[in-house]
Formats: C-alpha cells, structure tokens, sequence
C-alpha cells in the first residue's frame, strides 16, 4: 500500500501513483480553480506532472491564489 | 510645463515598466471580493499583491478572489508569504510564475514570529537564486543599508524595506535608516511595505522621498475601506508632489512670514518698550 499526504491529507493507493492521475479527480472536481503543484517541498511545472510518479511518503501539496499583502 | 504635466510626467518606473501611481496595495483581509474591487478602484492603485496557499477546494472565496483580481487589470505580484526558507520561497515563487504567468515575485524570507521580520540572510540567497533564474526580485527587506546593498549587489532592481512590522501600523521606526537608504540609494526604486497605518504616515514616506508605500491591512480593515484607499491614494499623491516641489528646511527660531516693513504700530511698540525700561 502506498500512502501519501495531498495538503496535508492522508490517501493511500494500492501502488505507485502518477501524478497526473491523481490531478486529474483534482481537476474534475475544481474546473475552474488555478493550482500550482509541489511534491516534497518542489515545484513541479504542469508539463512534467505525466513524468512524475508518486512514491509512498511522498508529500503533494496544491496551492490556489488567495489575497495576499 | 505645467503643474499637472509635470506630475502626470512623473512616473514609477520598476523593471522596465511605468506606472503612474505610486500606491500597491494589498489584497488580502477584505470583508469581501467587493469591498476589495471598490478599494483598488478609488485607490487608484495599478499594482496588487496575492498569495498563494493550499485551500479547501470546497473553499470557494480564493477562486472569488482570484476572479476579481483579474478583472481589475491590474499588474500582479505575487508574494511569498509565510516563507521562512530559502527552498520553501523559491519554490513558492516558482508555483506563482506558473500561476500567475509573471515573473515579478515580492520576496519574502520571514526569521522571526514575533515581528514577521526578513530573515536577511536567507532572504539574500533566495533572491540570487530567483534572479538566476529569470524572476524580477522585489524583496521585501528591513531597512538595515548593508543588506539593502547586498540585494542590489545580486541583482535587485526594487527595493521595499519595512516601515514597522508588517499589520502594526506603527509607521516609520526607524526613519534615521530610512533617510540613510533614501541617501545612498538615490536611484534605485525604494518602496516602503508594511506597517504603513495611516495616510500621514504613507505620506511622509513620500516626503522623504520614497518611491511608492505597499500597503493592505490599513485599508483593508478600514471602517470604509474604499474610502481609506481614496484617502491613502491622495496622501501619497500629495507627498510626492511635496518631495518634487522640494520642503523647506526646518529652523530653530521663528521668522516672520508676513513682511515687517510697514507694519503700523512698530513705532508705538518700540515707546513701550522704553516706557517698561
């Protein structure tokens, strides 16, 4: 079993994961909400999500603009 | 040239890029999407900060947010807020690029919890890093002179050194070191950001000769915050003004600005002087 943290939430996959898959039930439910991606504290641009696959422990953190000063 | 030609001549120019208002302002701890557009609207403002955080998907006030930031037309900057290390802020600034399609970061490097103040070391580092690789660095910094050289030296272009900790209100600390920035640094861009409270206060920044005041909480939790971002926008108009026009030099004893000669009564003044002797 693989177990990854996504924002702080545990989920668990019966195997390596790929990134894109697990952004793809991200982006069905969020159409319209602009997200950057870091796995283990480390930006990873849109166009490498295909290349990443996601180990157990792995860190995914999804952040979305918010007013900032 | 006339007055008003000469102020709408005098523009702010960061990376390349002119603006002809002097105020950023912030986009956070609005009561309202709404409260926010009609802030940056009076304030007149052409500049915005944002942030980036992980959010609730269920949350739908970021995506609110976000949509009424873009429709301001405004140009975006993006900070690293809460960033207390050198990887976690080049990271975040390299998600904003990628968000927010601009390479202008607001860099922060917080050290310290109490104060939220720029931890200058890192703060050094990461902006090297991030000007390697292709950002334009406003960071925000303490106004300590040898670390504002320092990030000049690595390759900022805009510097925007703390009037008080950031949410305080407390104005200008320290304006020895303020003036002293202002002295060695006459050609550099020079913002102040953070604990600007109130329009006096942004306007003696401007007095003093900075090039623009980043501010959010004293607006953003105005009574009437489009009314305060009304007021912050002519206090800085009016300090710049001030600055160009050039201040008088402050003096010790008092001097009479109406003209003494011809003043009646002067002789009778003079005969009761000698009576009282």
């Amino acid at each position: 079993m693989v177990t990854i943290s996504i924002n702080d939430e545990t989920r668990q996959f019966p195997q390596p994961v790929n990134l894109d898959d697990v952004l793809q039930d991200y982006r069905a439910h969020n159409p319209d909400l602009a997200f950057a991606i870091a796995v283990n504290g480390e930006f990873v641009p849109r166009t490498q999500y295909a290349n990443v696959q996601l180990q157990d422990g792995d860190t995914l953190d999804i952040v979305n603009p918010v007013g900032g000063g | 040239m006339s007055n008003t030609n000469i102020q709408s001549a005098d523009t702010l120019t960061l990376y390349g890029e002119s603006f002809s208002s002097r105020l950023l302002l912030g986009t956070a701890l609005y009561s309202s999407p709404q409260a926010m557009l009609e802030s940056i609207q009076s304030s007149r403002c052409e500049i915005v900060t944002l942030g980036l955080r992980r959010q609730n998907p269920k949350d739908r006030d970021g995506a609110q947010i976000w949509d009424a930031i873009k429709s301001t037309g405004c140009r975006l900057l993006p900070n690293t807020a809460g960033c207390k290390t050198v990887k976690e802020a080049v990271n975040l600034a390299e998600m904003s690029r990628e968000i927010f399609s601009t390479s202008w970061i607001k860099l922060e490097v917080i050290g310290d919890d109490y104060n939220l103040q720029p931890d200058p070391f890192g703060l050094v580092e990461a902006a090297e890093e991030l000007i390697k690789r292709g950002f334009k660095v406003l960071p925000y910094c303490t106004d300590d002179l040898v670390l504002c050289q320092k990030l000049l030296k690595v390759g900022c272009e805009v510097l925007m050194p703390w009037g008080s900790p950031i949410g305080t209100g407390q104005g200008l600390l320290n304006k020895y070191n303020l003036r002293t920035l202002r002295e060695r640094l006459p050609n550099i861009p020079l913002i102040v950001d953070a604990g600007i409270g109130a329009p006096s206060q942004a306007c003696e920044a401007m007095e003093m000769g900075f090039d623009a005041v980043l501010l959010n909480t004293a607006v953003a939790k105005a009574q009437q915050p489009a009314l305060m971002a009304q007021a912050f926008g002519n206090a800085i108009d009016a300090g710049r003004a001030a600055y160009i026009a050039g201040l008088m030099q402050k003096r010790q004893t008092a001097s009479p600005s109406t003209p003494v000669i011809g003043q009646p009564f002067w002789h009778q003044r003079r005969h009761d002087k000698q009576d009282q002797q």
